[in-house]
């Protein structure tokens, strides 16, 4: 080790590039260290809490791009009340007040306010790419910031975050000079926006390869923008309403016979069931396809649809499709990897929805499928045990049976023996998702099966604490355990504290586990912080040590409790 | 779907709130609500029809589930609420965002029906789509072809409540026209006696 100079060694750290091996590397020796912290570009921050900005920008003094994420994952279904934290504005105050050349940064459920993309649109000269997943706090003012102020700006790319519109002009904040997109997603803005503006944009952006539309978006001016850059690789299409007997119409379908690039598709955030065929000289190519977003395309459009693309590897579909219809994709989709089938009516099961028997199909016909997100009326253990020795590769594995407790509809058995197939035959798998009618037992083989189970979502499900002992005793590689609605209590939550120390967090709500138990976590672990959230006020007056707890949220960290927690957190 | 027992719903009704018989269910008004296991309701059902009016991050509402949704399924009054159930992202936004649901009632015809005009792209469309749902009735397509009714020789037109408040022959407005702006309520009226038969 010693035998190198520095920069060999840097040189070879090059080419090292996932954060789980730079982190390793890190640790081999202090030399190894220094130069790896010297030369890291790229760090990921799972939980914005764990680390201060200070500490980042003291131990990564070449840091050029940062991810971060904020809320716990069950934000995402309303469990976690807005205001609760994970801003990013002290992020990027620290940042801009360092020497750091930051380029590139990518949030996820953070909190981002319009001072903060203002902040951040005039602090660092190199911006290149700003990334926002389900984020929400932020006005078209911010980005309207971006536009104007980050001069070499290549990807701007708004994924689910909540919004508001103003409908002001910010994608005519984007000045003459600026030709350097690569990327460009709106699709969840929900504003009109200035089409010439965005036509003369796309004109000027020879690069651009990645352009998602919102639904203000028509299809005539889809039209003339599929003109301009018929080099895109990915595209998103705002609304698909028109005349099948129009000009615009016929344009639209010479248009898209140009881009020969494309190879991902999503949008089709309206959509007009008789147009449909503009779009199958583009299907064949097609590795990419999204049309959770479009309920107004199913029946035998949507078939027909699917029956072009060959070469599907992922597929993201409502459940409007049906049974049959993922016997169509059984059928034509043998690339298949990714699967993601979302409810069209969550509230309201209804013919349109999908049963064990798609899944079956899909899992005969694809045998290279290794990722699923399955949300379905019901699931029977034999259904899962078929699947489980068709597709032994499955690295994430995420069913939602829409009623949270029931059991398999023909044996009326709880579940537990489908899903213990699942985690027997899948080796490889990292994210679990659970649901139906579960006991102790599916935890059981959870725990004895699932070695390289990094993430575990529970709901409703257990009988007793054995069931999350099962889990904290078996999986050594857990990183992230999320659970609602069990029946786990202080006896679960205490045995093995120091487990959490090697997981990035755990999340329990509506569970057993008391006040007291809580805070003999947060005494015996100082490295954790502990939060309470009750927005009930029982807390002020209710101190009550034998008080079952609301929500339960704690994560390790180097910073201890944060300062920024609203009145209803408690940390302990 | 006789009227005996809609009638028997109605009685149950009386001296309480009985949610039973407002729950959303797919199956024709008066027919029996009961589920394979005949007892406690765990069914697809249950789950939503709490969920129709969900709270968005209002904790207060939310009620520790699992082993009391056992006890909340035998007494239909408690309705229990599931925040954040299912687990999908977007608030619905996947959903079918623009439905526009309108009661479509028969003359004679014991019960409404409601059809999503959303679904339909032209007058053509929905009226297959009525004739499917009243196959009892058949309905004069509103290019004036004529259908006589087989059973009784009455001829049918479609016709909607506009938002005046009158009644309108289907046709006159264009099929967007009408379905954005226009149609509160469908219905099937008996053609003035002049103009049936032929």
């Amino acid at each position: 080790m010693n035998y190198f100079p520095d920069e060999v060694l840097e040189h070879v750290f090059d080419f090292i590039t996932s954060h789980k091996d730079r982190n390793s590397v890190s640790l081999v020796c202090k030399s190894w260290y220094k130069i790896e912290r010297y030369s890291r570009q790229r760090v990921f921050i799972g939980n914005c809490y764990s680390i201060s900005p200070e500490r980042l920008i003291a131990r990564f003094p070449g840091l050029k791009s940062l991810t971060l994420k904020g809320k716990p994952h069950f934000a995402d279904f309303n469990l976690v009340p807005h205001d609760w934290g994970g801003f990013v504005y002290p992020w990027i105050e620290a940042l801009a007040k360092s020497r750091i050349g930051l380029e590139e940064l990518r949030l996820k459920r953070m909190v981002v306010s319009d001072e903060s993309l203002e902040l951040l649109s005039k602090s660092f000269v190199n911006f290149k790419s700003l990334v926002l997943v389900s984020c929400e706090g932020f006005t078209t003012d911010g980005l309207a910031a971006i536009a104007a102020n980050c001069r070499f700006l290549r990807e701007l790319d708004l994924q689910e975050n909540e919004v508001d519109d103003h409908r002001g002009h910010w994608l005519s904040c984007f000045p003459e000079s600026c030709t350097s997109l690569i990327s460009l997603n709106f699709a969840c803005l929900r504003g009109e926006v200035n089409l010439g503006a965005l036509e003369r944009l796309v004109s000027r952006s020879p690069n651009l390869k990645s352009l998602r539309l919102n639904r203000a978006v028509p299809l005539d001016t889809l039209q003339k923008l599929l003109m301009r850059a018929p080099q895109l690789v990915d595209l998103g299409i705002g609304s698909y309403v028109h005349d099948p007997f129009s000009e615009a119409y016929n344009k639209l379908k010479i248009a898209i016979q140009r881009c020969k690039s494309i190879r991902s598709l999503s949008g089709f955030l309206e959509v007009a069931l008789h147009c449909m065929s503009a779009i199958y000289p583009i299907c064949g190519n097609l590795t990419f396809l999204n049309l959770s977003y479009a309920p107004g395309l199913h029946g035998n459009k949507l078939m027909k649809l699917i029956q072009h693309c060959r070469k599907l590897q992922r597929l993201w579909i409502l459940d409007c499709i049906g049974d049959k219809g993922l016997g169509v994709v059984a059928l034509t989709c043998k690339e298949l990897q990714e699967l993601r089938v979302f409810p069209s009516d969550p509230f309201e099961a209804g013919n349109a929805a999908v049963t064990e028997e798609g899944l079956v199909l899909v899992s005969a016909g694809c045998p290279k499928l290794n990722s699923l997100l399955y949300f379905c009326q019901q699931m029977t253990n034999a259904a899962l045990i078929t699947v489980a020795k068709n597709c032994p590769n499955f690295i994430r594995f995420r069913l939602c049976i829409l009623d949270p407790i029931k059991p398999d509809p023909v044996t009326n058995q709880p579940l537990d023996e489908g899903f213990g197939a699942i985690v027997q035959s899948c080796k490889g798998l990292k994210r679990l998702s659970l649901s139906g009618l579960l006991t102790d037992q599916v935890f059981l083989y959870i725990g004895m099966y699932a070695e390289q189970l990094e993430m575990l979502s529970i709901a409703f499900a257990a009988d007793s604490d054995k069931g999350m002992l099962y889990v904290l005793n078996g999986c050594k590689k857990l990183r992230k355990l999320e659970i609602r609605d069990c029946p786990f209590g202080d006896a679960a939550l205490l045995e093995d504290v120091g487990k959490y120390e090697t997981m990035r967090s755990l999340w329990m709500s509506s569970c057993e586990v008391t006040l007291g138990g809580c805070k003999s976590v947060a005494e015996k672990m100082p490295s954790l912080n502990v939060e309470i959230i009750d927005e009930s006020e029982q807390m002020e007056f209710n101190l009550d040590d034998k008080q079952k707890v609301d929500k339960m949220y704690l994560y390790r960290t180097l910073v201890g409790h944060r300062k920024d927690a609203p009145e209803y957190v408690w940390i302990l | 779907m006789s009227s005996e027992n809609g009638k028997r719903l109605l009685e149950t009704d009386a001296g309480g709130l009985n949610f039973e018989a407002t729950e959303l269910t797919l199956g024709l008004p008066g027919e029996p609500r009961v589920t394979s296991d005949g007892g406690a309701k765990l069914g697809s059902k249950r789950g939503f029809s709490e969920t129709v009016d969900l709270k968005l991050g209002d904790n207060n509402q939310e009620v520790k589930l699992g082993h009391s949704l056992q006890e909340a399924a035998k007494s239909p009054v408690s309705k229990t609420q599931v925040v954040g159930w299912p687990p999908v992202r977007g608030f619905a936004r996947r959903g079918k965002k623009s439905c526009k649901y309108v009661k479509v009632a028969v003359d004679g015809a014991p019960y409404l029906r409601k059809v999503d005009l959303e679904i339909y792209n032209s007058y053509q469309q929905l009226l297959t789509s009525l004739e499917d749902m009243f196959s009892c009735f058949t309905i004069r397509n509103y290019l004036n072809e004529k259908k006589i009714d087989q059973v009784n020789g009455i001829e049918y037109m479609p016709t909607y409540e506009d938002k005046d408040g009158d009644w309108m022959l289907v046709g006159d407005v264009p099929w967007q026209l009408m379905k954005s702006s226009e149609a509160v309520g469908l219905g099937l009226k008996t053609a003035p006696k002049y103009s049936s038969t032929n």
